[in-house]
């Protein structure tokens, strides 16, 4: 997030789009709701009629994959009307006279064909986001997995900069994070093209300082793979071996059979976790782990606030730590690494990345500090880009329209889009051990708008068989207002019915983000 | 700051800011005063007035939490009559339930001999389950609060216990309406009101149907605040014990991206209860998971011993024959098909510390790039 969880509450719009804020991150919702309690203006712009819409001002509801069509048409009515911030944009970005082109087609009708949002709606909601003092727009995965993930992305970045609301208390875009470490995973260097705080693999000068401080030589310039591309070229045999830590690719990766195939093709997987997951299932060799309440460490938010995790109960039997376990393995591979424990490796951290430079374990016994942190003495940054962006000026994309790769046709006639529910998370290996979890959510559904199941003469509660051109799953009726017509909603927790069985695995070229949020099927009465 | 926005409180004098309340100035001072219904975050009520205050020319006393310091104001916190005040509220308040706490039904006992046989016994008959970590006994227990002369009412509402998080007794409500207000005011779920009048009020959810038919989303944030053992987690029945040694851990949730701080109450090397804690960036508020989702610590399923495929089947086995096995192919892979034939996927759900070295060991040890984690999943 470019600012912060509090900060949403200052804000005099709010413009949440692609998230179901009250069931993926509950606590952060308070924040949103409360600020509609204060008076504060809530938009929302989502395709299922989630809960938030509730507290909304103005609900839009585009046709899945139309986010960039209905961004542009915001921005095509705000420059139309003058409104948009002319001091922000003269010193602080540059491009705008590309997207000024771009834009002019993006007309409310233009837009209301693709979208199917009524032009009168997006000419009401873009003067609100303009004229507001500090609008903040709060987005999720209904935004980034899209083929045009990145596109979409940027285009909210271009929204928020025409109206100057980037840089300020109450503004910003705000990516949800959706796992618990996820932006400390980032941060690490947990990605193929970069070493921890973003720098890049093939930076000589970042390469030496590494080589330097681990005291080895020869690491590769090359940037590694994503996993989506590392699964393809296990699938064509071109791949022998993976060390997985904490993840269960075989319930959350897109088209299932397909990875389970790419998978079972390693000639030597390793899964390192607290259970026996589907995917440890599969493996050569599983090495047990311990859970966050069993160690020491820390974890960064989504507001890039890094904050203490504490041991408060022993490990089950023979379980080690993460950091541990990997450490000797690269011991007995001849690479020695030894740690007394957490705090020193952190201490290492300190020393490779600048952003987290200034944090220490003291400095954050009591509180977080929000990276970037230079210094010991820096206070840390609540919100970024203030007096500058990254690369110096914001620079507005001019980016067109995309249809998603796989749309509804005679054969598979509805959508689906896929997420998660309040009451369990991911792939429902620590939720599916609570009894009570279990009881107020006990198995998968299919989510369907009344209209489409009159049409189908189907009943609530009734078990269909769901397909897609890549797979079949079964699982229960469930219909609900939430639901669009035409769109149908499954959550993909659940490895019975893995959602994921259907889902498409084109990627976005650039993210490599799979298209989790729109593809094509067809659904029947149980066979 | 104006410089006349100075109170005396107990003949101490204070600034304070204006809009700031008598109780605020109070805190800010480590001037105790007495709270049931207030709830920080959220408009005060007034309702309970254990918080009442003696204001110099007042007509009558007056509840700290709601009335604003006013320059030159003269405050006494715990005057005579602001003690007999507070028994009297007090005194209603255990006499209006099933409050059995109180020395009401054992005559000749004394708080003393009281509580020597609660400890005695913790399956004392029909001991609340909130017995020690009750703001309403605290109190009672502080001003020595007698309901001898006083006759006990019975509630007309049975107790729900349907939902698997949540237990409500209604005997136990003081009807302090903190959990309304987080409810209403913090949370925002809008799931549970004041329902009926008079002796049948009642806390009521939806149209006075139970929480699990009702828009309650169960982040027992009107557990957290309740003062007495009107709503209590399920688990306390279950698992915890009264009177166990229960240590306390500060940590970060390890579900959604939030960071909430989290507060692990452990007995017996068991996690018994999860509270918000009051600090950035939740102030105390969680979610059904991060409250209540804590099973799988202490799960039977847990792995806890490496396994290793032999003839087919995983089977268990020495970390030494794990470690050399892993080491021995992934050195033979590389040395067969490259560095770029091998890959690591670590993890959203790990320590940063932990990210660090499994990148590490695929940039130092596997010499390869191929590190990644399901950040797009």
């Amino acid at each position: 997030m470019t600012n912060t969880i509090a900060d949403i509450e200052t804000a005099d719009v709010i413009l949440v789009t692609g998230s179901n804020t009250t069931e993926n991150h509950p606590v952060l919702s308070t924040f949103i709701k409360r600020a509609t309690l204060k008076g504060k203006t809530l938009i929302v712009i989502d395709p299922r009629k989630i809960k938030l819409t509730e507290y909304a001002k103005k609900w839009l509801r585009p046709n899945l994959g139309t986010d960039i069509a209905w961004i542009n048409g915001l921005m095509h009515v705000i420059i139309e009307e003058d409104l948009y911030d002319k001091e922000f944009i003269q010193n602080r970005t540059e491009g705008f006279e590309q997207i000024k082109e771009t834009i002019k087609k993006y007309t409310p009708a233009h837009v209301e064909g693709i979208t199917g949002i009524p032009a009168s709606d997006i000419i009401e909601t873009a003067r609100l986001f303009a004229k507001a003092d500090k609008a903040s727009i709060c987005y999720c995965m209904g935004i980034t997995q899209h083929t045009c993930g990145t596109d979409n992305v940027k285009s909210l970045a271009n929204l928020s900069m025409l109206c100057g609301h980037l840089g300020k208390a109450g503004g910003g875009v705000n990516p949800l994070r959706g796992q618990n470490n996820v932006q400390g995973a980032c941060d690490m260097g947990g990605l193929p093209n970069v070493f921890t705080a973003y720098q890049k693999v093939d930076d000589p000068g970042v390469i030496k300082k590494y080589e330097t401080v681990w005291g080895v030589t020869g690491l590769s310039n090359k940037p590694g793979l994503p996993v989506t591309e590392m699964i393809h070229k296990a699938e064509k045999g071109d791949f022998k071996s993976l060390y997985i830590i904490g993840e269960n690719p075989l319930v959350s990766d897109p088209d299932l059979n397909h990875a389970e195939k790419a998978f079972k093709n390693l000639d030597f997987l390793v899964v390192q976790d607290i259970f026996l997951t589907e995917t440890a299932q599969i493996a050569d060799v599983v090495l047990p782990a311990f859970c966050f309440a069993e160690k020491n460490g820390t974890f960064s938010n989504t507001e890039r606030r890094v904050q203490r995790v504490r041991k408060a109960v022993e490990a089950p039997g023979f379980a080690r730590e993460d950091w541990e376990i990997t450490c000797k393995i690269a011991t007995r591979m001849g690479i020695p690494m030894h740690y007394a424990n957490a705090g020193e490796i952190f201490e290492e951290i300190r020393k490779v990345t600048p952003s987290y430079a200034g944090i220490t374990w003291n400095r954050i016994e009591n509180g977080g500090i929000h990276w970037p942190c230079p210094t010991v003495d820096h206070p840390g940054t609540p919100i970024l880009h203030t007096a500058q962006f990254t690369r110096g000026k914001g620079l507005f994309h001019a980016i067109e329209h995309q249809p998603p790769a796989e749309l509804p046709d005679a054969e598979y006639p509805f959508m689906l889009t896929t997420g998660r529910i309040l009451y369990h998370y991911h792939t429902g290996s620590m939720t599916m051990k609570s009894e009570g979890l279990n009881r107020m959510s006990p198995e998968c559904f299919v989510e369907i708008s009344p209209n489409d199941a009159a049409r189908l003469d189907m009943s609530n509660g009734e078990t269909v068989d769901v397909f897609s051109r890549r797979g079949k799953i079964k699982a229960k009726l469930a219909i609900s207002s939430k639901a669009v017509d035409g769109t149908i909603f499954i959550p993909f927790h659940f490895a019975q019915a893995a959602a994921n069985r259907l889902t498409n695995a084109k990627l976005d070229p650039v993210s490599k983000i799979p298209e989790l949020k729109v593809c094509a099927i067809t659904i029947q009465k149980a066979a | 700051m104006n410089k006349e926005n100075i109170i005396t409180i107990d003949n101490k004098q204070f600034t304070f800011e204006t809009g700031e309340t008598i109780l605020e100035v109070a805190q800010k001072n480590n001037i105790f005063i007495p709270t049931l219904c207030h709830l920080k975050g959220a408009i005060p009520t007034g309702a309970c007035r254990v918080c009442v205050v003696e204001v110099k020319g007042a007509r009558d006393i007056v509840p700290s939490c709601s009335t604003p310091a006013a320059p030159g104001m003269l405050v006494r916190s715990e005057s005579p009559t602001v003690i007999k005040a507070r028994r009297n509220i007090i005194q209603l308040m255990l006499a209006s339930g099933n409050h059995n706490c109180a020395i009401r039904d054992f005559e000749p006992d004394d708080w003393t001999s009281f509580h020597l046989k609660v400890l005695k016994d913790d399956n004392y008959n029909e001991l609340c389950p909130a017995w020690g970590d009750c703001r309403l006994q605290d109190l009672a227990y502080r001003y020595q609060v007698t309901t001898k002369a006083i006759p006990l009412s019975a509630s007309d509402y049975p107790m729900e216990t349907v939902n698997p998080f949540i237990i409500r007794d209604f005997s136990r409500c003081i009807l302090c309406g903190r959990c309304v207000q987080a409810c209403r005011e913090i949370q925002v779920n809008n799931a549970i009101d004041f329902g009926y009048r008079g002796t049948k009020a009642k806390i009521v959810a939806g149209t006075d149907v139970s929480l699990k038919d009702s828009d309650c989303v169960f982040c027992g944030e009107c557990v957290q605040v309740c003062p007495v053992a009107a709503l209590v987690p399920k688990e306390t029945f279950a698992n915890k014990k009264r009177f166990s040694k229960t240590e306390k851990t500060r940590t970060t949730c390890s579900y959604c991206g939030v960071g909430c701080q989290i507060e692990l109450s452990v007995q017996n090397n068991k996690i018994v209860q999860i509270n918000g804690a009051d600090a950035e960036p939740n102030h105390g508020s969680l979610c059904v998971k991060g409250r209540y989702g804590y099973d799988f610590v202490a799960s039977k399923n847990r792995l806890t011993t490496p396994l290793v495929r032999k003839d087919g089947n995983l089977e268990e086995a020495t970390w030494d024959e794990a470690l050399n096995l892993v080491a021995t192919r992934f050195t033979d892979i590389k040395a067969k098909y490259g560095s770029d034939s091998m890959g690591v996927l670590t993890s959203a759900r790990v320590t940063s510390e932990e990210n660090y070295i499994a990148q590490k060991f695929a940039r130092a040890v596997l010499k390869t790039n191929n590190i990644d984690h399901c950040a797009r999943l």
